[in-house]
């Protein structure tokens, strides 16, 4: 039972506090501060994608005019085996601090070696061509499969996965997990299917590339403005990667223009602030577009082998996953989500689940939006689809028989709670799209998704000015409207105006500990501060309406954004306006760590027709159904479904890094790297189903990662619906499709 | 180094003075290539001579015989003026495929032609249509086919301090007609995989009188496709004469595989291609003269 059944505001759609700003250009992004006196960091980067580093010579660099300070990864800590942070930003110091700058191997192309600090970027950029690096060149590996193989270049000699301590390997870590007897669960099965599906390595598509501008003042304590999807991350990372004491460090978040997983970690900033320490002056770092590209976290790519048993009657029994993934450079720790949540969606009570993954010369992986999540259910959910198929039953049926509710347990072990995965099929099955006929040459797949959600650490100051204003500061980054959602909890629970609430991303030294906007829980956890905030103010006020009115304060109620007691009544701007001389100022704090986060789940439905002569996939209908449990602000939820769902469009058909044999990125740019353009898609109907999560007062669930989840597996089945032709490697470009469905070799005039 | 100079001459005169072979110097016809090629590294002009204050590089004008293009018009204004989308609808489609409205506001066709890029949008339009180039140089004048013009992968023809002036393309009559259609994966702001133009004559039997099919992106440069025109005229567009023509496209293609797409498939898409064009200029006559 949710603490609040009714709702004023709560699922109303007011113009976002940060929009204006954001659609006429005023808003701060990462790379618009500047500050006086301000130097131009830039890095040098490795030309090679492995390498060891024999000597790094800046003095040529240092003696140019106007280059005020040079680094090296000999200037950031040695790092040991601590780990940092939590959930998706994950990962050990000896792999953030090599990630940022080498510290004498290059494990891929453009792996930061050392930077410079000049008057002007042009200047910067030349001192950098200046710094010699001398390289002993080695062999690079991009392919996983390569990378196990027992001749591959081996990148960490200090790694010994499955083998401990005979001979390091490319494995960085490999985990299984079994639940009841799946063989013997195999053997009662009457339709197995078995394939293998994969999905390359895959950008998250952020508009805004990282951007940094560090100052540090004469006592050493330094100031940080950066994009960032966490500001205390960063400052833990900044601090661990420097030696810097954390309690030092302040770290103001920028506007972000977009992150989805990508900007949960450091790339510029410890490089910022040494160079900044080195040369008394403020240092400003923005990556170019290519730089994002070739050296920051992309999405691991993956192949992931599915078997699963059902009997005729449409019950699936066993299932046995098998996700092998690219780790990039360092660990990124991607195998683990896909064993433990690749059969979440299904009644399991007998299931295998195994996840490797591989170091390979390419930038270490990082999240993306349900991280691993997509690229596991790709093959789980076409493999569903096949297995349905065979046994003759309508795809949406064969989910419902499967699908998993309240009490059923996935790998993990814990009994789920209230979630809604039955209902979005429910919806899906009656929906217009789903009952509507296919024109000829379309095809329609379905597909549903899980992801687990975060709860984690948040916080919230609330702050009531005198003309009976707030002030709800936080320290979640807003990526996807969460500053309006902030806004419509606070004035839900205070019974006032949604526009006389201010809410505001402030600095690390400005609020209590915030993880990272990430895990789908910006809206659940910091809302939860913020709801709590609101309600020690509503407790404060009445409690002077109590002493003002000389009664008990349990007697009075607060309603309609005032104190009531029989005929009394004092309001909320009347409380505010006279707050000092009732008490002294009213101001709240709410720190959590939440444990009310609920899994998602999402059922997408997808219409494509392909092109046959030339292979292009065009995406003719697409419906995106979700549990968001309560919608906050249905505007930024349906916007959470429609990004997903084109975001898993663009992987779906065409996006993919491309390595040459020596391990550089081929398509370091939006023109040759391509995400969707508004003119590839069609309206994204966003159908919010609302099964409320009873651990949150007002119900949310999380709804930021999930709708990347279903999209691939629903347009490869209707690509295959269109085509006849069953793809499982994806992506579906229009070569690969051609090339399937034409002998287009045969074409090819003889080469003399 | 970085660009010294930045220099915009009104007249074609002041221009011609301004081109200083040993300041390595850069036209500037709108600077939707030049500029990203600063950027990444791969020109370095010294001096950048600016193109669009001349007023007879941006004209457009069109007589009884001709249609002069401004070698610095932009293809905005060309997409703007009132005759030749109608004149030309496949160059309109060319130009209307380059970047995005902003994009055009400022490229051209003059330097998308200049910028010899084999997977250039414009420069089959222009081939199919038989346009010629007006060069003008240190010892005067010069007409070039456009064919002619692109001599490899970024790179063209023109002689160092020679200028493109204008583009110069025959007035069709009303039974001409074009189209171009381009392969990309993406609807808009991306580049050919493969392109195809075609312009047709027909007679007053729908019979196939005159035809110039032109193939992009699938060799170094631009190819005007003799065969594949042949292979048309004196058909009424027939299935066999289109297969013709498309086979001899696949025979003229010499495509490289590389990162937007494969050999074998620029060779497949571009018949593809031209045996949709085809279709499209027909119709377009047909439409006009039922």
């Amino acid at each position: 039972m949710n603490a609040y059944q009714e709702f004023r505001i709560i699922g109303s759609r007011p113009v976002r506090p940060d929009g204006l700003d954001k659609v006429t250009g005023r808003a701060r992004y990462g790379a618009d501060l500047s500050m006086q006196g301000q130097l131009y960091g830039h890095a040098v980067r490795s030309p090679h994608a492995h390498a060891i580093i024999q000597s790094i010579d800046c003095s040529k660099a240092l003696a140019m005019e106007g280059v005020l300070a040079v680094m090296t990864g000999d200037d950031l800590v040695k790092p040991g085996n601590e780990m940092l942070g939590s959930g998706e930003g994950a990962m050990a110091l000896k792999d953030l601090v090599p990630m940022v700058m080498s510290q004498g191997k290059v494990l891929f192309h453009s792996q930061a070696v050392a930077a410079v600090a000049a008057t002007s970027p042009e200047l910067a950029a030349e001192a950098a061509r200046a710094v010699e690096v001398t390289y002993e060149v080695l062999p690079a590996v991009t392919n996983v499969h390569k990378a196990l193989a027992p001749d591959a270049p081996v990148l960490h000699h200090d790694r010994f996965p499955d083998d401990y301590p005979a001979k390091p390997t490319n494995l960085a870590t490999h985990i299984s997990l079994t639940v009841g007897e799946p063989d013997a669960a195999f053997a009662r099965a009457d339709v197995i299917v078995e394939q293998t599906y994969s999905v390359p390595m895959c950008h998250q598509g952020y508009i805004e590339p990282h951007a940094c501008v560090a100052r540090v003042d004469a006592a050493g304590r330094v100031d940080l403005w950066c994009c960032t999807q966490g500001h205390f991350a960063a400052r833990h990372f900044t601090s661990a990667a420097t030696g810097i004491d954390l309690g030092k460090i302040t770290v103001t978040a920028s506007e972000i223009g977009g992150g989805f997983g990508g900007k949960t970690t450091i790339y510029l900033e410890p490089l910022a602030v040494v160079l900044a320490q080195k040369a008394g002056r403020p240092v400003k770092m923005v990556m170019d577009r290519g730089d994002v590209f070739r050296a920051t976290g992309a999405a691991p790519g993956a192949e992931t082998r599915v078997k699963l048993g059902a009997t005729r009657d449409g019950k699936l029994v066993a299932a046995d996953v098998d996700c092998l993934m690219d780790s990039g450079a360092y660990n990124g720790g991607p195998a683990a989500f896909p064993v433990y949540m690749a059969t979440a969606c299904y009644k399991l009570t007998d299931a295998r689940s195994t996840g490797r993954s591989v170091y390979t010369n390419k930038p270490k992986i990082h999240a993306y939006r349900a991280p691993s999540m997509p690229q596991v259910t790709l093959g789980f959910e076409l493999a569903i689809t096949e297995l349905a198929a065979e046994l003759g039953i309508d795809p949406i049926e064969f989910r419902l028989i499967n699908a998993v509710e309240e009490g059923d347990a996935n790998m993990m072990g814990a009994p789920y709670n209230r979630i809604g995965l039955r209902e979005c099929l429910e919806v899906a099955r009656n929906h217009d799209h789903y009952k509507s006929s296919l024109t000829d040459g379309v095809g329609r797949g379905v597909a549903m998704g899980y992801w687990i959600n975060a709860g984690m650490q948040s916080s919230a100051i609330l702050n009531v000015s005198p003309d009976g204003h707030v002030a709800v500061l936080t320290g979640s980054p807003d990526i996807g409207g969460s500053r309006a959602s902030m806004a419509l909890m606070a004035a839900e629970v205070l019974g006032i105006p949604f526009d006389h609430v201010q809410p505001q991303v402030v600095a690390t030294d400005s609020v209590g500990h915030t993880d990272v906007t990430g895990g789908s829980r910006t809206t659940l956890a910091t809302g939860q501060a913020v709801i709590q905030a609101a309600e020690q103010c509503v407790a404060e006020m009445c409690r002077r309406a109590a002493i003002e009115w000389g009664v008990e304060p349990g007697v009075v109620a607060w309603s309609q954004g005032a104190a009531h007691h029989g005929d009394q009544t004092l309001t909320f701007e009347e409380l505010a306006s006279r707050a000092g001389t009732m008490g002294g100022p009213l101001t709240f704090s709410s720190s959590l760590n939440s444990t009310s986060a609920a899994p998602a789940f999402g059922v997408h439905i997808c219409d494509a027709e392909v092109d046959k002569e030339t292979g292009r996939t065009t995406i003719t209908r697409y419906t995106a159904i979700q549990d968001a449990g309560k919608a906050i602000h249905p505007d930024y939820v349906e916007g959470q479904m429609q990004g997903g769902a084109v975001q898993g469009i663009g992987w779906a058909l065409n996006e993919e890094y491309l390595y040459n044999e020596k391990g550089v990125l081929e398509n370091p740019g939006f023109l040759d790297y391509r995400i969707p353009v508004a003119s590839d898609l069609p309206f994204i109907d966003a159908v919010i189903v609302e099964v409320p999560n009873p651990l949150h007062p007002f119900g949310v669930k999380g709804v930021g990662e999930v709708p990347i989840v279903p999209p691939m597996p629903a347009i490869a089945e209707a690509v295959y619906q269109s085509t006849g032709v069953r793809f499982r490697d994806l992506p579906l470009n229009p070569p690969k499709i051609v090339a399937a469905l034409t002998d287009s070799r045969a074409l090819l005039p003889d080469p003399q | 180094m970085a660009v010294q100079e930045f220099l915009s001459p009104t007249s074609l005169s002041e221009a011609q003075a301004a081109f200083d072979e040993n300041a390595a110097s850069s036209w500037l016809a709108g600077g939707t290539d030049l500029l990203v090629g600063i950027r990444l590294g791969a020109r370095d002009p010294a001096r950048v001579v600016d193109l669009k204050q001349i007023p007879e590089l941006t004209a457009i004008e069109i007589d009884d015989a001709s249609v002069r293009i401004g070698a610095a018009a932009s293809a905005f204004d060309v997409l703007q003026n009132s005759a030749v989308p109608t004149l030309f609808p496949g160059l309109a489609e060319a130009l209307d495929l380059i970047g995005s409205t902003q994009i055009q506001g400022r490229c051209s066709a003059g330097g998308n032609l200049c910028n010899a890029s084999p997977a250039a949008d414009s420069i089959p339009a222009l081939i199919a249509n038989a346009a010629q180039c007006r060069i003008l140089g240190p010892d005067g004048e010069r007409m070039l086919p456009v064919e002619d013009f692109v001599v490899g992968p970024n790179q063209n023809a023109l002689a160092p301090g020679e200028l493109l002036v204008e583009l110069l393309l025959p007035r069709p009559s009303g039974v001409t007609s074009d189209a171009y259609l381009r392969l990309t994966p993406r609807t808009e702001m991306d580049i050919a995989v493969a392109g195809a133009s075609v312009s047709i004559t027909l007679d007053d039997s729908r019979v196939c009188t005159a035809a110039r099919v032109a193939i992009g992106a699938v060799a170094p440069a631009a190819l005007l496709v003799e065969a594949a025109g042949d292979a048309l005229v004196g058909s009424q567009l027939d299935q066999v004469a289109i297969d013709a023509a498309v086979a001899a496209v696949r025979a003229a293609a010499k495509p490289i595989s590389d990162k937007r797409g494969t050999a074998e498939y620029r060779t497949h898409v571009v018949g593809v291609l031209v045996s949709r064009a085809i279709a499209r200029a027909q119709a377009r006559i047909t439409e006009t003269r039922p």
